[in-house]
């Protein structure tokens, strides 16, 4: 246990702060600070208010995890940072403060990927990943389904979103309803009381010619849109629980689908769902009911696990530094659009960039 | 003392080591788009240069602004992190002070930087160690007559020569600088404290000679609230 890396993982890719510490696959803590309220009336994510935001939390939220985990800094074995994808400014804060975090302490850093992220923190609940694990990535930024031999260095994507996330048809449809922001935990509650075959919506990219991972939402929320307003024109009251229930039926119905397609055609018999839409009650019932029936074994983190956090960023730092993974420069720039396709972001030049680091300054590309 | 000074808040990455006495090591580097990049590096060379490491840093200090947001943040969020580390103290100092510090001037003249947008961000200097009222970001035409007959410091005076027809140098930014200011601020006692280093002005809103601020950005204008297409989240609690 004692030997397992400890490592402090700062996640900034939105709009919450996020530290976390783990040792190994053990949670020691789980630090943030959101700034979802300051967002709220504009129905969305201010990036330079959750940059400005970020930047005021930074130290505090550190301390609170380094208080709440009851270590000292410098028995970090490294510090990870979300390097990418998510807002270039906050991304920046996050990345600017994990390096001279590192460096001061003298530790390695990492820069990994957000979404990969968000699959490794199911070690913190589950115990270590299968692997191959197959994942179904669903947020406010994010609907992908993503296989992972291994979550340190080989994520494939198989399928994504090719207009709107989940999330955000959540938001533009509790909009819709005048439900406020963020929509899905109101739909979620609204839904539980409506008749999820009330309405017929429409499931995209389900045709036997679509391709068969790949999500479309902008359709379906086109369509409960121009349901809603038909009602309205014609003076007659909006069953809002039937139209929540029924829309989100119809979200997850395409989520939960094509996941366990996806592990059927690949042979992969664990399915690992994560990002914030998976706090949705009615997506974990669903994806549990049809897992089963298919001989699929799920893993579902607990909510506060599937939004965006430090812990999940700590935790896929220490399966970096367990399989000896490389560490970053301290060049290491956040980006905006970090492929999922790159876990982690590692030097250029070597093995142990850290102990070359000046050399690693004119070595750039 | 080993005081490390870093500023991101204009186009200049710049970084540098004082030691009571002297600056022993700096750099700079003008790269308005890869500050994120360029700052650890350029810390860590500077140290190195020194034959110093990171623990040997005891005092931290950071220009606060005023400057362009995305930039700004990476040199204050560093000091920040740096400091909480190692449990060094870290300060602030107006950015525009630096500038008017390598100036060197001992009549009165004006600091101005490039605020992007057509404005500059600028203050008004006795002299090179005495800022008159708060640093302010307005259109070059509109403090011309405020200004006039002044020689104008910095990078947003050279930008607009019919605003500020007497341009001077430097044009950038030192860390050098800001940690000589800072220096001598320690040296005759006003350390001030980390979080809250503002003294009493000279009378008629001016303020006393550079005085350490807190190590929070000087933004001076609000944020644009637009939330992009295609990028928001939802929060379930
Ligand atoms: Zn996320």
């Amino acid at each position: 246990m004692a030997d397992e890396p400890l490592v402090l993982g700062i996640e900034t890719s939105c709009d919450e702060t996020g530290v976390g510490i783990v040792r190994g696959t053990t949670l020691l803590a789980d630090a943030i600070a959101s700034s979802v309220d300051e967002h709220a009336r504009f129905g969305g994510v201010v990036p330079e208010v959750a940059s400005r935001a970020h930047l005021e939390a930074m130290v505090p939220t550190i301390e609170r995890a380094l208080a709440t985990a009851g270590i000292s800094a410098r028995d970090l074995d490294g510090i990870a940072v979300t390097a990418g994808p998510g807002l270039a400014g906050a991304l920046l804060v996050g990345v600017s403060a994990a390096k001279a975090y590192a460096y001061a302490l003298g530790k390695p850093l990492y820069g990994v990927n957000h979404l990969a992220s968000h699959i490794c923190v199911d070690q913190l609940e589950h115990g270590p990943l299968p692997e191959p694990t197959m994942a179904l990535l669903v947020s406010g930024g994010h609907s992908s389904l993503l296989l992972a031999p291994d979550i340190t260095s080989d994520v494939r994507p198989l399928g994504a979103t090719i207009d709107d996330a989940a999330g955000e048809a959540f938001d533009k449809i509790a909009r819709v309803l005048h439900l406020g922001f963020p929509g899905g935990p109101v739909i979620d509650r609204l839904a539980r009381e409506g008749d999820p075959a009330a309405i017929a919506f429409p499931r995209g990219l389900t045709g036997p010619r679509d391709a068969p991972y790949d999500f479309s939402f902008s359709g379906l929320k086109t369509s409960v849109a121009r349901w809603i307003e038909a009602k309205r024109n014609a003076g007659e009251d909006v069953p809002v629980r039937d139209v929540a229930a029924s829309f989100q039926e119809a979200v997850v119905d395409v989520l939960t689908r094509k996941a366990v397609r996806a592990c059927r055609d690949e042979g992969v018999d664990h399915l690992m769902i994560g990002g914030g839409v998976a706090a949705n009650s009615r997506l974990r019932a669903m994806a549990e009911e049809r897992c089963s029936r298919a001989g699929i074994t799920l893993r579902v983190p607990r909510p506060g696990l599937c939004t965006d956090n430090g812990a999940m960023v700590a935790a896929l730092g220490a399966e970096m530094v367990a399989r000896g993974r490389s560490a970053s420069a301290w060049e290491l720039s956040a980006d905006s659009s970090l492929p999922v396709t790159d876990p982690h972001v590692p030097a250029h030049d070597a093995v142990h960039a850290h102990a070359h680091a000046h050399a690693a300054g004119a070595a750039r590309r | 003392m080993l005081l490390l000074a870093v500023d991101t808040a204009t186009p200049a990455v710049t970084v540098a080591l004082h030691d009571g006495t002297r600056v022993v090591a700096e750099e700079s580097d003008v790269d308005a788009r890869r500050h994120g990049e360029l700052l650890l590096p350029a810390v860590d060379r500077v140290l190195a240069a020194a034959g110093a490491g990171s623990g040997d840093v005891t005092d931290l200090v950071v220009g606060v602004g005023p400057g362009p947001y995305t930039g700004l943040r990476v040199g204050i969020v560093t000091a920040l992190t740096f400091g909480s580390a190692l449990g060094v103290p870290v300060r602030g100092l107006c950015t525009l002070d630096g500038l008017a510090y390598a100036a060197g001037l001992d009549t009165p003249f004006a600091v101005a930087t490039d605020a992007r947008r057509k404005e500059v961000y600028w203050a008004r200097y006795a002299d090179a160690r005495h800022r008159v009222g708060e640093p302010a970001v307005d259109r070059p035409a509109d403090i011309a007559e405020a200004v006039a007959g002044l020689p104008v410091v910095g990078a947003g005076a050279a930008l607009y020569p019919e605003a500020f027809p007497d341009a001077r140098e430097p044009l950038h930014q030192s860390a050098a600088a800001l940690a000589g200011l800072a220096a001598e601020l320690l040296a005759n006692g006003d350390g001030g404290s980390e979080v809250g280093g503002e003294v009493g002005g000279e009378g008629g809103g001016s303020r006393a000679r550079g005085a350490f601020l807190p190590p929070r950005p000087l933004y001076l204008r609000r944020p644009d609230a637009q939330v992009p297409k295609n990028y928001k989240v939802v929060t379930p609690t």
